[in-house]
């Protein structure tokens, strides 16, 4: 137990850390590998609480994929070098101070919210981890994930083509002569239209440019 | 103190919520660390999700955890297309000069 603490601690002193820094840094591809140490330390949360599935997933997921789009985004566009600069508006109302106060309200509104949580007597959870089958935590979220909300993972499949199919829609540009293949004038083209037989009279010679 | 309860791991999940929000205001510079403070907002939501999941033996917590991936994987990838176009056409990402919409 005390080991156990002791790493959440630690994990999460780094996620807070590299959480400000992410905000805060003054060169984006910093940010970028901050925003990854976020979520690796996140993940290792994930593994120690119990759930490792997700911890995996967070892994391949975030730090595998979004945050090499990220980094990939960053690098393609020409931004790395600019240095931050905060609102040159002086005085009181500024985005500094605002966005301090928003903050910290915030949080307090969490801490109250929370703070008063209590649990319901005579709590139903929805899909409980049965603690008798002993199974481990991907094989019961597998019982239920493909059961029970086996619609709302096919949503999220369809969620991901009509994301795939909108990026792929937003960045692409047709670029000027090329030559392309086009494979419905391929399969339109007949046979009366591409073949002409001609009686060829001796000596004369053929016209094909009609 | 000693004891890992779930008051350590909301805690954590609102201090990264407030980090996230506070990054949306403060950045006046690009885009793409407003989209990444966005990325901390889901994050703490999903350390939220599951932490409850675990301390009231419910699996449906880490179930939405991962559609929020799912969502939250979608929803950079369609936001770094719009910035990469949206630098293609105007040449700079800058947040103060992105205005054409004078809203």
């Amino acid at each position: 137990m005390m080991a156990h603490s002791l790493f959440f601690y630690l994990f999460s002193t780094i996620t807070v850390f590299s959480a400000i820094m992410v905000t805060i840094s003054r060169n984006t591809v910093y940010s970028v590998f901050f925003l990854i140490l976020v979520f690796i330390s996140i993940s290792i949360l994930f593994i120690m609480i119990g759930a490792e599935f997700l911890g995996m997933i967070m892994l391949i997921v975030y730090v595998g994929a979004v945050a090499v789009l990220f980094l990939f985004v960053v690098m393609m566009l020409n931004v790395t070098q600019q240095p931050i600069k905060f609102s040159k508006k002086k005085g009181i109302i500024n985005n500094i101070s605002v966005g301090l106060i928003v903050g910290i309200i915030i949080f307090l509104e969490i801490i109250i919210a929370v703070g008063g949580w209590k649990y319901r007597d005579g709590f139903i959870p929805l899909s409980s981890i049965d603690p008798y089958l002993n199974v481990s935590n991907t094989h019961a979220l597998g019982n239920v994930l493909y059961t029970d909300y086996i619609h709302l993972f096919q949503i999220s499949g369809m969620i991901l083509l009509v994301a795939m199919i909108g990026a792929i829609t937003l960045t692409f540009s047709r670029r000027e002569n090329i030559k392309r293949q086009s494979y419905f004038r391929q399969i339109q083209r007949q046979r009366e239209s591409s073949i002409s037989l001609v009686e060829v009279e001796s000596e004369k010679g053929v016209k094909i440019d009609d | 103190m000693i004891e890992i309860g779930l008051g350590h791991y909301l805690t954590l999940s609102a201090i990264i919520f407030c980090i996230g929000i506070v990054g949306i205001f403060l950045n006046r510079r690009n885009v793409i660390i407003i989209l990444m403070s966005i990325e901390l907002i889901l994050l703490s939501v999903n350390i939220n999700l599951v932490s409850f999941s675990i301390f009231l033996q419910d699996l449906a917590g880490q179930i939405f955890t991962m559609f929020i991936l799912t969502v939250a994987a979608a929803e950079a990838a369609v936001g770094l297309a719009i910035i990469v176009i949206y630098y293609k056409n105007k040449g700079s990402i800058n947040v103060e000069q992105i205005s054409s919409l004078k809203g």
